[in-house]
């Protein structure tokens, strides 16, 4: 039988591997693409929850999310490109024109 | 049965993570990505909420994975290099395990609360799941529905904006 642990378990661990990937790569969309992992793991809790307690508003939260993820695409890769344009690669460590 | 499926399903979305996090070529990563993005679809449908698991394999591995394999072809990225920091790895490690066991400690810590709501099973096959979803939507949560057209307008202008050669 499974339970909701099963569940919230599951998305720990893809929590923790997508925390990892992002503190570890120097990648821009690699990156980005380890945040979309984070935010899945966490749409996969708002719904195990959301069944388990018998409430939709879960659900609702993952539409909300899919809705922001999908918004920071479209800016976060519009972002890439101009940066890209400039220095011609998206390594973080080349991110550093604020820096003073 | 369902838990021989869960397990089969938990180990392949686990290893494409592991994957996405570890290939040196972007694309692979952005393949292994979908992967996951499909058992989590498969999870969905096994928590009950079909219409979800559709608009997961829509919205998540049709429209954003599209953007995000055109942006890397159109960067034409190389591999990257092997990372040298290996202080940083570690650090990273430790605190993503850190996380890890913080959560597994929460889970088994207790049992979720305000269980028993009206929305059960039974309800789900007589009403249809999409039904439930669209009555919550449009009803208790239409408010945040709009904002949340207002913010993929202002998205849009901004990626329109943002990769304008001259503004």
């Amino acid at each position: 039988m499974i339970t909701v642990n099963h569940y919230l378990l599951l998305s720990a661990i893809l929590f923790a591997i997508g925390t990892f990937g992002v503190l570890t790569r120097k990648n821009a969309i690699v990156i980005f693409m380890c945040i979309e992992v984070m935010l899945n793991s966490v749409n996969l809790t708002f719904i195990a929850l959301s069944r388990h307690v018998g409430n939709m508003d879960g659900q609702i939260f993952v539409f909300f999310v899919m809705t922001v993820a999908a918004a920071e695409a479209a800016v976060g890769l519009a972002l890439m490109i101009a940066f890209f344009r400039n220095k011609d690669s998206i390594d973080t460590d080349d991110f550093n024109m604020l820096k003073w | 049965m369902e838990i021989i499926l869960f397990y089969l399903t938990a180990t392949v979305a686990i290893i494409s993570a592991v994957f996405v996090t570890q290939c040196r070529n972007p694309i692979n990563s952005a393949l292994n990505l979908i992967t996951t993005f499909l058992c989590l679809a498969v999870f969905y449908v096994m928590l009950e909420s079909p219409f979800m698991a559709a608009i997961q394999i829509m919205v998540y591995a049709g429209a954003i994975m599209v953007l995000i394999v055109f942006v890397i072809m159109l960067l034409n990225l190389g591999l990257a290099v092997k990372e040298r920091y290996t202080h940083g790895i570690a650090g990273a490690g430790v605190l993503s395990a850190l996380i890890l066991f913080i959560a597994n400690y929460f889970i088994r810590a207790g049992e979720a609360t305000g269980t028993g709501g009206s929305v059960t099973s039974e309800v789900i096959s007589s009403y249809g799941h999409t039904e439930l979803i669209g009555r919550a939507m449009f009803v208790d949560f239409l408010l945040p529905f709009e904002i949340a057209s207002i913010l993929l307008l202002v998205a849009i202008v901004g990626a329109v904006i943002l990769s304008k050669r001259e503004v």
